[in-house]
């Protein structure tokens, strides 16, 4: 399963990526931070890591699965 | 499952305070992002690439990333750009400047460099404001739009930056939106391979003052904005021009070939020397 990974020391909660998550796996905690609440629809599509404008989400993703749906991909 | 540690930090300078100054929800880390991951999808070493912004909110960009970098006057890092490409054709030169950086305060060199056709990979972040100095008309505000400097409504039509840059000879000339974040690594992508000056316009949100004037109240709203509001070149040919006003034609604009200044440059040296 992809692991969705929030760093909140660079977070600045501006919504984008729980707003543009195709699968809604993400929310806004009580403290407005977004928070992962359903892992396991998380298809790794990395959009919610290439719209963080502070560079505040990680996908982790293995090497492979990653190459194969990365930025790359489609080229 | 591995750890992935975001691939930003292998480019980022440890020195600087993070998080950086842009405002929540600022469409400059997405472009910031999406230049570092072509980047390093390209395998391009640190030292080759020469990065130059001018003053505003993209001048700080330079600032956070571990290449050769400058953060010159304002509007006038295509001119820094051009000295460096002449002393050095070796070296990869990327301007990034804002719209009022580009096409007001450094409008002149914006036309003369795309008309030299100086190796140069440009790019516009364009938000429409003048966001650093308190939300003053920038000339890409669209006309009526109340801004800090327009109480009454901007007064000036808007520049269309990719038309500028096609009209002046710029040999590449692209748009994307910060929404449209994979379309915007191909566009930087062929932009960084292009012989000869190829213009990126990278159509992005100030949540801090062009969404107040816009009355787009978050960065969310900006972005869906965006996306509602941009329509491909392939479909934009199809469509009239009253159908396209107001809309965003994103991708490849301009791809053609010319002689680049520096080649010329050097051949010439070549053939001079010899005497």
């Amino acid at each position: 399963m992809n692991k969705v990974e929030i760093y909140r020391g660079w977070c600045k909660k501006c919504d984008i990526c729980i707003a543009f998550c195709p699968q809604k796996v993400l929310e806004a905690d009580e403290e407005s931070y977004p928070t992962v609440v359903s892992p396991e629809k998380c298809t790794g599509c990395l959009l919610c890591e290439m719209r963080c404008p502070d560079f505040a989400i990680v996908v982790n993703k293995d090497e492979e699965s990653r190459k194969e749906t990365g930025p790359a991909a489609g080229k | 499952m591995r750890q992935t540690e975001h691939l930003v930090h292998k480019y980022l300078r440890s020195s600087k305070r993070f998080p950086h100054i842009w405002c929540a929800g600022c469409g400059i880390g997405i472009f910031m992002q999406a230049l570092i991951r072509v980047i390093d999808q390209n395998e391009y070493s640190k030292d080759d690439i020469v990065l130059i912004s001018g003053i505003g909110c993209s001048g700080r960009l330079p600032v956070y990333v571990d290449f050769n970098t400058l953060h010159t006057t304002h509007g006038r890092a295509l001119t820094f750009a051009t000295g460096i490409k002449l002393a050095n054709p070796r070296l990869k030169v990327i301007t990034v400047m804002g719209d009022g950086d580009a096409v007001a305060i450094g409008g002149n060199h914006f036309i003369h460099a795309a008309r030299r056709n100086v190796e140069i990979a440009s790019f516009v972040l364009n938000n429409s404001v003048y966001g650093m100095t308190g939300g003053q008309s920038s000339p890409t505000t669209p006309y009526g739009v109340i801004t800090a400097s327009a109480p009454y409504g901007n007064l000036e039509p808007d520049f269309d930056i990719c038309r500028l840059a096609e009209a002046a000879g710029a040999v590449f000339v692209a748009r994307a939106t910060v929404y449209h974040t994979q379309l915007l690594d191909r566009l930087i992508d062929k932009a960084l391979k292009k012989k000869g000056a190829a213009v990126v316009e990278v159509v992005s949100q100030c949540t801090t003052y062009a969404g107040h004037f816009l009355k787009l109240k978050s960065p969310v709203d900006m972005m869906k904005w965006q996306k509602n509001n941009s329509v491909t070149v392939e479909k934009a040919k199809q469509q009239s021009e009253a159908e396209l006003e107001g809309k965003i034609v994103i991708g490849v604009l301009v791809d053609r070939e010319r002689p680049s200044y520096h080649e010329q440059y050097q051949s010439l040296l070549a053939e001079k020397s010899k005497i």
